[in-house]
């Protein structure tokens, strides 16, 4: 095992670790900027989307994973994300504005839910926004003039100094546009988390109580928290509207916003890798299971929702046997690794908590 | 008197979330933990009977036969604690929350493969029945023994929390695991039983719903509604629960009436959002927030 000899307070908070590490990331970014002459269009596709749910997973897990907070209700976010952007596109204005303006305008709705909703924790919060969800869907529905109703609506395609990034016509144009979003944000993300605002936000998960106490202004900060997570998200669902280039009321249904908690869930809370993994982990199942079948040749279409059970098991089997997720699972790992004769069964075991309620009755 | 049968059918719908709800209380008293598949619970529970008392199935007389699902979901609710919520006992409530809502998938999954997805009718003996209450007054059987059936059984279980040892012991688990253990209260056990007592309860409202109409795996998503009416009663309070789903079902059978299209839906889920934001705990407040 090594130790890093740090020598100065900036060193102690710098993103990377070391020189290794900062290697290690420049070259995965070199292979995913590289991705389109290595991939065919269909598997390009698939990477593309990925990309998109990584973004709504990093929205996601700002929420959940670093402020505490579950939102049942993302897949509301999302949908005012690429509603926004296509409603603005279509009035004229040029996408980087109307991209901007999707995140602005989910982030903005995300902090006005905000207000009621951090007076409640919890199950409360989580009820809460899954009734927004509903609301927002219902809205969605009402609203034809802007969002097309129940028959959909065009995403414009993307055109920036004459080059074209429609999905369909330029994959790959289409595809870097993403990952530098996702770059951007992650980069961002990264950053906030060794800002105060970003300690403010682990604070505020850990313990309310003692955040307080400490003097954050736990009202704002799970508020900014709330914000920024349903900007992420907009911006993410203003990607995944281009992406599918015609989208109605359904492409953002219930069944999307628990996708994105499995993201985080499966991925591991907590870890901005975690978005990352979970996202990989939901784009593959499909995928494999169809190689499954094509391999195993059992005809699975008596069965209709094999896919979601699927996940469900996977959910199921991760919450009870690896709640830190496949992140924490590959921590445990490299730490055993690190330390090997030395590492023991009980490194990680988490404390449990006994429920004590403040309830009178 | 067109009035008083919109509320009338209001009441009775009101009541189906009512019970729902009542087996979201009864988890939350025993664990403060929310199950979020009580709708697919309910929908298997509809299921059940179904396989026990239609005539192409097994075909039992119908009490029976209801006595049976019961008893066959009160063991799947008493599995459904020992093999996978406790899974995650001790751990945040957030964990619980994912594991029911994937629990509910499985769930529809299950009843989808064994039953098929198309609209099934279970027969009751109710059907087609109608009661004359005054002139131009009638409420259909199955209305009525909603109605009947959901007082008498939030009756039954006050009583129970409030006036036995057994319900007396749930109560102290759910305030205090680790001082409820100390003093001898088998917790774990404990949490199984109300995870068993809700899986009846919510075969109880799978065959009340199933009376008035058909059933297909996705009436679970019923439960989604069902949580408006235990937030409205505010959680943990049996008496609130059956309040909050008769408001609900009131709102949307007047909203349904009166209203513009599509405000019946939004209406339930408005009025939770109101009632979470001016009365943080709901109607029947528990709890009192934590001060620093």
């Amino acid at each position: 095992m090594r130790f890093i000899f740090k020598t100065s307070y900036d060193r102690d908070i710098d993103l990377f670790e070391d020189g290794w590490h900062r290697a290690r990331i420049a070259a995965l970014l070199a292979v995913l900027v590289a991705l389109p002459f290595l991939l065919g269009e269909y598997y390009l596709a698939e990477a593309t989307n990925l990309l998109i749910w990584s973004l709504a997973g990093m929205g996601l897990m700002l929420l959940v994973g670093h402020s505490g907070q579950v939102s049942l209700g993302h897949a509301a976010f999302l949908a005012i994300g690429a509603y926004t952007d296509a409603a603005l596109m279509h009035c004229g204005l040029p996408w980087p504005v109307a991209f901007a303006a999707a995140g602005l305008v989910s982030g903005l709705f995300g902090a006005l839910v905000a207000i009621p909703a951090i007076r409640m924790s919890g199950i409360y919060l989580a009820i809460a926004t899954l009734a927004l969800f509903v609301l927002v869907e219902e809205a969605v529905i009402l609203a034809e003039p802007i969002t097309g109703g129940i028959g959909g609506i065009m995403a414009p395609p993307i055109q920036l100094f004459g080059i074209s990034f429609e999905r369909y016509g330029a994959l790959a144009n289409f595809y870097w546009l993403c990952l530098g979003v996702v770059a951007a944000v992650t980069l961002a993300y990264a950053n906030l988390l060794r800002s105060p605002t970003g300690r403010a936000f682990m604070a505020v998960r850990d313990s309310e109580v003692s955040a307080r106490a400490l003097g954050i202004n736990v009202a704002r900060t799970k508020t900014l928290a709330f914000g920024l997570s349903c900007a992420a998200t907009g911006l993410a669902g203003s990607l995944m509207g281009h992406f599918l280039g015609f989208f109605n009321y359904e492409a953002f249904s219930i069944f999307i916003s628990i996708n994105l908690l499995l993201v985080v869930t499966i991925g591991g809370l907590g870890f901005i890798q975690g978005a990352f993994l979970g996202a990989i982990l939901i784009a593959a199942v499909p995928q494999v299971l169809s190689i499954l079948r094509d391999v195993s040749g059992i005809d699975t279409s008596g069965y209709p929702g094999l896919e979601t059970v699927v996940f469900a098991a996977i959910l199921i089997g991760f919450i009870i046997y690896e709640p830190m997720g496949l992140y924490g699972r590959w921590l445990k790992i490299r730490t055993f690794f690190d330390l090997f004769p030395l590492c023991r069964r009980d490194m990680f075991r988490r404390q449990k908590s006994y429920l004590k309620t403040e309830r009178m009755r | 008197m067109e009035l008083v049968q919109l509320l009338l059918g209001g009441i009775a719908n009101g009541c189906i979330y009512g019970l729902i709800a009542l087996g979201f209380v009864l988890i939350y008293k025993a664990s403060e933990g929310v199950n979020f598949a009580q709708g697919d619970m309910m929908m298997l529970g509809a299921f059940v009977t179904l396989g026990f008392v239609n005539a192409d199935r097994m075909d039992l007389p119908f009490l029976p036969g209801v006595a049976l699902a019961c008893l066959v979901m009160g063991c799947v609710g008493y599995g459904i604690d020992r093999f996978l919520v406790r899974g995650v006992f001790g751990q945040p409530q957030f964990a619980m929350v994912i594991l029911t809502i994937a629990l509910g998938f499985a769930l529809r999954f299950v009843a989808g493969t064994i039953w098929g997805y198309s609209p099934l009718v279970l027969e009751t003996p109710l059907a087609g029945v109608n009661l004359e209450l005054a002139a131009g007054l009638a409420v259909s059987a199955a209305d009525a023994a909603t109605i009947v059936t959901t007082v008498v059984l939030t009756v039954l279980l006050w009583a129970f929390f409030a006036r036995t040892r057994l319900g007396l012991a749930i109560q102290a688990a759910s305030q205090n695991q680790l001082a409820a253990y100390y003093m001898g209260i088998p917790v774990k056990f404990v949490n199984s039983l109300v995870w068993a007592l809700s899986g009846i309860v919510a075969t109880v409202a799978g065959v009340l719903y199933a009376a008035k109409g058909a059933i297909d795996p996705n009436i679970g998503l019923l439960g989604i509604k069902a949580f408006a009416a235990a937030v409205i009663g505010g959680f943990g309070s049996l008496p609130g629960a059956l309040a909050g789903g008769v408001i609900v079902g009131l709102i949307e059978a007047t909203a349904q009436r009166y209203g513009p299209s599509g405000i019946s839906q939004m209406a339930p889920y408005a009025l939770m959002l109101l009632v979470l934001v001016f009365w943080p705990g709901g109607l029947f407040a528990q709890i009192r927030a934590k001060k620093v």
